[in-house]
């Protein structure tokens, strides 16, 4: 069994949100995704995935704002991590 | 020197996208030359090299930043005499390498008021195949430190860029790229150069159009991936820039920026 790796961000911290970007990793070898390979999202919400068999093992915590940096934008915030095992 | 400076609308895209694009803009005839110079290698200079140091006139790359479009871009966004940070000329084999993890340049950089800009000169056609550059619009001022981003592989209305012979793109210090994977049997060339400004990055273009609404259009303009909340950062975060740009304290954006600093008869 090996394990196959979705990242989903979303564009709320809802699992039913939109996708707004994405990231996958296949331990089978048998694909080789990389940065910038595709246009568009493999599902259309977080739910989707799960709807097609991708099991959610990772969800990103709502942090609030440090002190003195809440307009400060960095990193996506709202990060789903699935897995599918084959 | 002609120079064509850029209207406020055209900076106010900077501003909102991080890039502004040049399609196709430089000639022929240089285009045809850009290869075997490139080859040949641009000789380095130390960082902060004044350009007439760096570049001697007629060199290639003093000719390429003195076309008038590119100059008059570069004028408007970096001002007068600015320094030569470093330059380096970026080459993918065909069928070769391996995509670059999204990242932003240098290191984390924080600056609102003032920033570098990076041009990128393609001499040849990039196609889809050969693997240009990937591009995050609208990713300039999320802070972030160089490939600390790298797990991200596609993100919704990104650029991949392609883009005729003699296109250049300038790019704001800050924007997350990469370099695709080149999947083509065609070598794909790209000479980069970072400027530093020297002056205030204050009304330094063609403001005759400041009050032209398609300025507060371009400010308020959302990109695909912008989660929903964080999208409005985004738009207060480009309210700040384009203050200082502008010179202007009380410009804004649906009000937002001066309803949070809304604090009557209180000290700082």
């Amino acid at each position: 069994m090996k394990q196959q790796v979705l990242v989903l961000y979303l564009a709320t911290s809802a699992l039913d949100a939109a996708v707004v970007g994405w990231s996958s990793y296949d331990g089978t070898g048998r694909t080789h995704p990389t940065a910038g390979d595709g246009d568009e999202p493999p599902y259309a919400t977080g739910v989707d995935a799960l709807r097609d068999g991708w099991r959610l093992f990772q969800a990103s915590q709502l942090i609030p704002p440090y002190p003195g940096h809440e307009y400060d934008t960095s990193f996506l915030k709202h990060e789903f991590f699935f897995e599918k095992m084959s | 020197m002609r120079t064509t400076l850029l209207t406020s609308a055209q900076v106010a895209g900077f501003v909102a996208a991080g890039y502004l694009r040049l399609d196709g803009i430089v000639p022929d005839d240089l285009n045809d030359q850009a290869i075997d110079v490139l080859d040949a290698g641009i000789p380095r200079v130390p960082y902060g090299t004044p350009v007439t140091q760096a570049f001697p006139k007629g060199s290639f790359a003093r000719r390429l930043i003195e076309l008038p479009q590119v100059a008059g871009a570069l004028s408007s966004l970096v001002g007068p005499d600015p320094t030569i940070d470093h330059h380096a000329v970026h080459v993918r084999e065909p069928q070769g390498g391996e995509a670059q993890p999204l990242h932003a340049d240098a290191i984390i950089d924080t600056r609102m008021d003032a920033f570098d800009v990076q041009l990128m000169y393609y001499p040849r056609e990039v196609t889809a195949e050969m693997g240009g550059t990937l591009v995050v619009p609208g990713s300039h001022l999320r802070r972030v430190n160089e490939s600390d981003t790298g797990r991200y592989q596609n993100l919704r209305g990104q650029t991949r860029l392609t883009c005729p012979a003699g296109t250049v793109m300038l790019l704001h210090h800050g924007i997350w790229h990469g370099g695709r994977r080149n999947d083509s049997p065609v070598r794909r060339y790209m000479f980069k150069i970072r400027f530093n400004p020297t002056v205030p990055q204050v009304r330094l273009w063609d403001t005759s159009d400041l009050a032209d609404p398609a300025v507060r259009e371009e400010l308020s303009r959302r990109f695909p991936w912008y989660e929903q909340a964080t999208g409005r950062l985004e738009i207060h975060n480009r309210v700040r820039v384009w203050r200082a740009l502008t010179a202007d304290p009380t410009f804004d954006i649906d009000y937002w920026t001066t309803r949070v600093n809304n604090r009557p008869g209180r000290a700082a």
